[in-house]
């Protein structure tokens, strides 16, 4: 279970980065977000937010449609 | 002088498609940790001002824009309405319209509002600065444009330019 969740499912580029982002600076070191969105552009781009910022992708996936990452605050 | 990577923007476009890649690029910047800086000049002024709504599209004379509708079935959606710049020019408030149809696509497309992803920008701390001669030869006001604008010029934009990692012209 993620620490806490963020639903950026119908929200496009650059939204579901930006409120990522914003929900992580609410959190502290090694808490757990868990982040669902839509848009397929994300998988990409919440990897590449990871590697740049230095927060750990402990899980990516797909379900239903919905794509699914687990962050782990640095 | 501090080792956090720098972005530097130029952003000259005054149409509300052009006024994304700026906004998109310097809040997912911020975001990312860079210190970010776009500097506004010419048409471009138009992305500073209080009030967004003269901010809009024009399909005249671009034939990269596709008109399509944003509502109805999908078999009519899917159409590209392939008007002549003829038609386009002399059709009056067809900007307006084809203006009005774009922020419909928009938000049907979960995209962000310039509004919104302005004042996002503003939250990550993005350092907006408004060429100050621009300014003057468009005859606006500094009470024109929203808060937390610094005006300067070219040397300005320099400063800050000059160590980034990252300059865009756009």
């Amino acid at each position: 279970m993620a620490d806490k969740e963020l639903d950026a499912r119908g929200l496009n580029c650059p939204l579901p980065i930006l409120r990522t982002k914003k929900m992580l600076n609410t959190m502290e070191s090694g808490e757990t977000l868990k982040v669902v969105s839509t848009d397929p552009g994300s998988v990409k781009d919440m990897e590449a937010f990871c590697n740049q910022t230095g927060n750990e992708m402990v899980s990516s996936g797909e379900e239903g449609g919905d794509f699914i990452f687990e962050i782990k605050k640095a | 002088m501090s080792d956090e990577k720098k972005m530097a923007i130029i952003a000259t476009k005054g149409t509300l498609d052009w006024a994304y890649p700026p906004f998109i690029l310097a809040s997912t910047a911020a975001a990312l940790g860079y210190e970010t800086q776009i500097f506004f000049t010419f048409y471009g002024l138009q992305m500073l001002r209080k009030d967004l709504s003269g901010l809009k599209v024009s399909p005249l004379g671009n034939p990269g824009m596709p008109m399509k509708m944003p509502f109805g079935p999908s078999w009519f959606k899917s159409i590209n309405w392939n008007i002549p710049n003829i038609i386009q020019a002399n059709v009056p408030g067809y900007e307006s319209v084809a203006t009005a149809l774009m922020k419909k696509t928009i938000a049907n497309n979960g995209v962000a509002t310039i509004p919104e992803l302005r004042e996002l920008c503003q939250e990550a701390e993005v350092t907006f600065i408004a060429c100050q001669m621009t300014v003057e030869l468009f005859g606006f006001e500094h009470s024109d444009f929203i808060d937390n604008v610094e005006y300067g010029g070219a040397a300005t934009f320099f400063e800050f330019a000059g160590e980034a990692d990252i300059t865009l012209y756009i």
